[in-house]
């Protein structure tokens, strides 16, 4: 397993909430392309974090952009890089956005960036809601979760909708490479993000990151949530590469969801049978990415 | 070696952008611009353009792109009309916000619905509040010219802003004219290449955007607002620059068409300006005093050129080709606040051609002679609708 680098690109003085995943996914990030990356990020937590003018706290140059273009700035960047013979070899262009500015308004000029083929790495980091606008539910917050626009109320209005695989909608445009991580497994998840700037194109990192604030869990279980997670198959940790699926870290032992659930208080109003469904969609899903990994698995023998 | 060319409005925007050495083109099609971007693709597909062109997926991403590529250092260049430009509305702003000097070229069409894709400068008065220079062009060769000085202008210290250079949907897009490409060491002579202060670069890792306080907000729009200020001089410094180097003058601020002295001054934006200069010249011929102000710049607005341009005339007809809903059109709207408490004349707001209304000399002679009737009558309403159903009998007698 590869260590951890030393080098710090992200600074003390961040305005991140105790317990932030996304401060975790930022610095992990940075370790693991160090210096000679430029980052665009929307409007997201990551907007507010680096600090307020004339404070910086990234010691990477920085482009603020709008909350649905990330993908096109992306693009933008490596455009210009490429007009001044800069390869990409030499400078990793990144784009750090949240779920929303990924999944949702954002994935308009995120797909754009894919199937142009920029050589870039977009990266959305997923707490799981518009967690800077104040916890409000978007395509990838999970069935039945609390938001502040699906309050639950006596209608019992959680959220009813499954959360977006943007897995499968990036490997849908033929990205070369394309992996889920989490800050709970930082060594696995600089791996990971090391090995997608090796590839040529647009790559796609996938960053669990528990928001307490959003989560209504305690700030000192971000690293225990991340590991249930993955334990649970709640959030796999894998990778497609070319199109073959690598599931890299596989639980030893498959704990039930409601260990994961439990500890966060945005699931707390679910009813037994709801939770039932939850595990029943897990199984599912874990079942059908150990099928995707197998049927996609190059057979060597051949 | 420069050389004539027959080509359309269209042609010569993507041979300006080639020859101010646009280093990044981000666009997406959309009638009537779809030349331009054609034009770009083919003549860097051919190796005769030396861009990074960025076949974006809209036209909020084709200017999202161009930001981009301009904080990294690149000179950067779009087009778009009508609603792609609505799209862009958001970027636009964040560009001038950037202070980013983005050029792009914009074909002035109708905004739907009804669908209309023909004249109209509704689309681009509706971004006059965005930041951007606004340029209205007469003619091809004028749009051409003016996408080069547009970068000049823009690319100053003093100014770092984007800009829009406009010209008319099919009276210019589509039409053939004989346009002069001029030489490229020329251009080079007169533009040299874009090389800002401040930019993305690991070596010196800045922050560009980042959230800015009640405490400092302010007083950044206010620079950008002085840098507003500075451009009408600017401008004019760089219209005589470019005259001195091209032999030819694209228009400054306003154009002025014998306006020395005259009793009744005409205001015309665009395409429809030629035609006019004709209906003046037969109007003049038959004993009225009556001269054409084509108004070029529309950012910033030519506030003092307006002032002196009045001086002891009796009646100003605007015409203008796009109507804001509530009260009356951009240009007369933006003249009477120019004049108030300086000038005490009667001004008209014609409203004409919009969708692509055909504006015949017939039409515009009558508008004029309406104009010079005021004199005598005195004003009978602030706006009148030109040439509509209801009173077609009366514009083209």
């Amino acid at each position: 397993m590869a260590k951890v680098p030393e080098i710090e690109l992200m600074n003390k003085g961040t305005t991140a909430c105790p317990g932030c995943g996304a401060a975790h996914a930022m610095r992990y990030m940075l370790k693991a392309l160090g210096k000679k990356t430029m980052i665009n990020i929307p409007a997201c937590c990551w907007a507010v974090i680096p600090g307020v003018y004339p404070s910086r706290n990234l010691d990477i140059p920085l482009l603020y952009t709008a909350f649905e273009t990330t993908g096109a700035s992306s693009s933008g960047v490596r455009a210009a890089l490429n007009a001044k013979g800069i390869d990409p070899e030499e400078i990793t262009v990144v784009g750090f956005a949240g779920d929303g500015g990924t999944a949702d308004i954002g994935i308009q000029a995120l797909s754009g960036c894919l199937e142009r083929g920029t050589d870039t790495i977009q990266i959305m980091y997923d707490n799981e809601a518009y967690m800077n606008t104040g916890i409000q539910r978007s395509g990838e917050t999970p069935y039945g979760a609390w938001t502040t626009t699906t309050p639950v109320g006596s209608k019992k209005a959680w959220k009813k909708n499954p959360k977006k695989n943007m897995m499968e909608i990036v490997n849908a445009h033929g990205s070369p490479y394309a992996a889920t991580v989490s800050v709970g497994h930082p060594e696995l998840m600089i791996e990971k993000i090391k090995k997608a700037k090796e590839f040529r194109g647009p790559k796609f990192i996938h960053i669990y990151a528990p928001c307490p604030t959003g989560w209504r869990s305690d700030p000192s279980n971000t690293i225990e949530l991340c590991r249930l997670a993955v334990d649970s198959c709640a959030f796999p940790l894998y990778e497609i590469e070319n199109g073959e699926y690598n599931i890299y870290k596989k639980p030893k032992e498959k704990i039930p969801v409601k260990e994961y659930l439990k500890l966060q208080g945005r699931f707390r109003h679910l009813p037994a049978e709801e939770v039932e469904k939850i595990q029943k969609n897990v199984d599912r899903e874990w079942e059908l990415l150990l099928k995707k990994e197998e049927f996609t698995k190059k057979d060597d023998g051949d | 070696m420069s050389e004539m060319k027959i080509v359309s409005g269209n042609f010569a925007a993507a041979y300006g952008a080639k020859l101010s050495r646009v280093e990044v083109v981000a666009a997406y099609p959309i009638t009537p611009q779809t030349e331009v971007v054609e034009k770009i693709a083919e003549l860097v597909s051919e190796g005769e353009m030396d861009s990074e062109y960025i076949k974006v997926e809209s036209e909020h991403s084709a200017m999202a792109a161009c930001i981009a590529a301009s904080n990294a250092g690149a000179r950067a260049y779009t087009a778009s009309s009508a609603h792609g430009l609505a799209l862009m509305h958001e970027l636009l702003i964040w560009a001038s916000g950037a202070r980013l000097p983005v050029v792009m070229t914009n074909i002035n069409r109708a905004m739907g619905p009804p669908w209309s894709v023909w004249a109209d400068h509704h689309d681009t008065l509706a971004q006059k509040g965005t930041g951007q220079l606004q340029f209205f062009c007469e003619n091809n060769q004028e749009v051409l010219d003016s996408v080069i000085m547009a970068y000049k202008i823009c690319e100053d210290e003093e100014i770092m802003l984007p800009a829009m250079v406009v010209e008319d949907a099919f009276i210019l897009s589509h039409t053939k004219e004989p346009v002069e490409i001029y030489d490229q060491e020329l251009v080079d002579e007169f533009l040299p290449s874009y090389d800002p202060d401040y930019k993305l670069d690991v070596d010196q890792p800045l922050g560009f955007g980042s959230l800015g306080m009640p405490d400092w907000y302010m007083d950044f729009r206010y620079k950008i607002a002085e840098a507003m200020e500075k451009a009408p001089e600017k401008i004019k410094k760089v219209n005589k620059e470019f005259e001195e180097v091209f032999g030819r003058d694209p228009g400054g601020l306003i154009e002025e068409y014998k306006t020395d002295g005259v009793d009744v001054l005409i205001v015309t934006m665009g395409s429809i300006s030629s035609t006019s200069k004709d209906v003046i010249d037969e109007l003049r011929e038959e004993g009225h005093n009556i001269g054409l102000a084509r108004l070029r710049t529309f950012r910033p607005f030519p506030v003092e050129e307006f002032r002196k341009l009045t001086k002891g005339v009796n009646v100003v007809g605007v015409m203008d080709r796009s109507y804001t809903f509530g009260h009356g059109g951009d240009a007369a709207r933006e003249i009477k606040d120019a004049l108030y408490g300086h000038r005490d004349v009667i001004l008209k707001d014609y409203i004409v051609g919009l969708g692509g209304r055909d504006l015949t000399p017939k039409i515009l002679k009558n508008v004029m002679l309406d104009a010079i009737s005021l004199q005598d009558k005195g004003l009978d309403k602030e706006i009148e609708w030109v040439d509509l159903k209801i009173n077609q009998e009366r514009w083209r007698r």
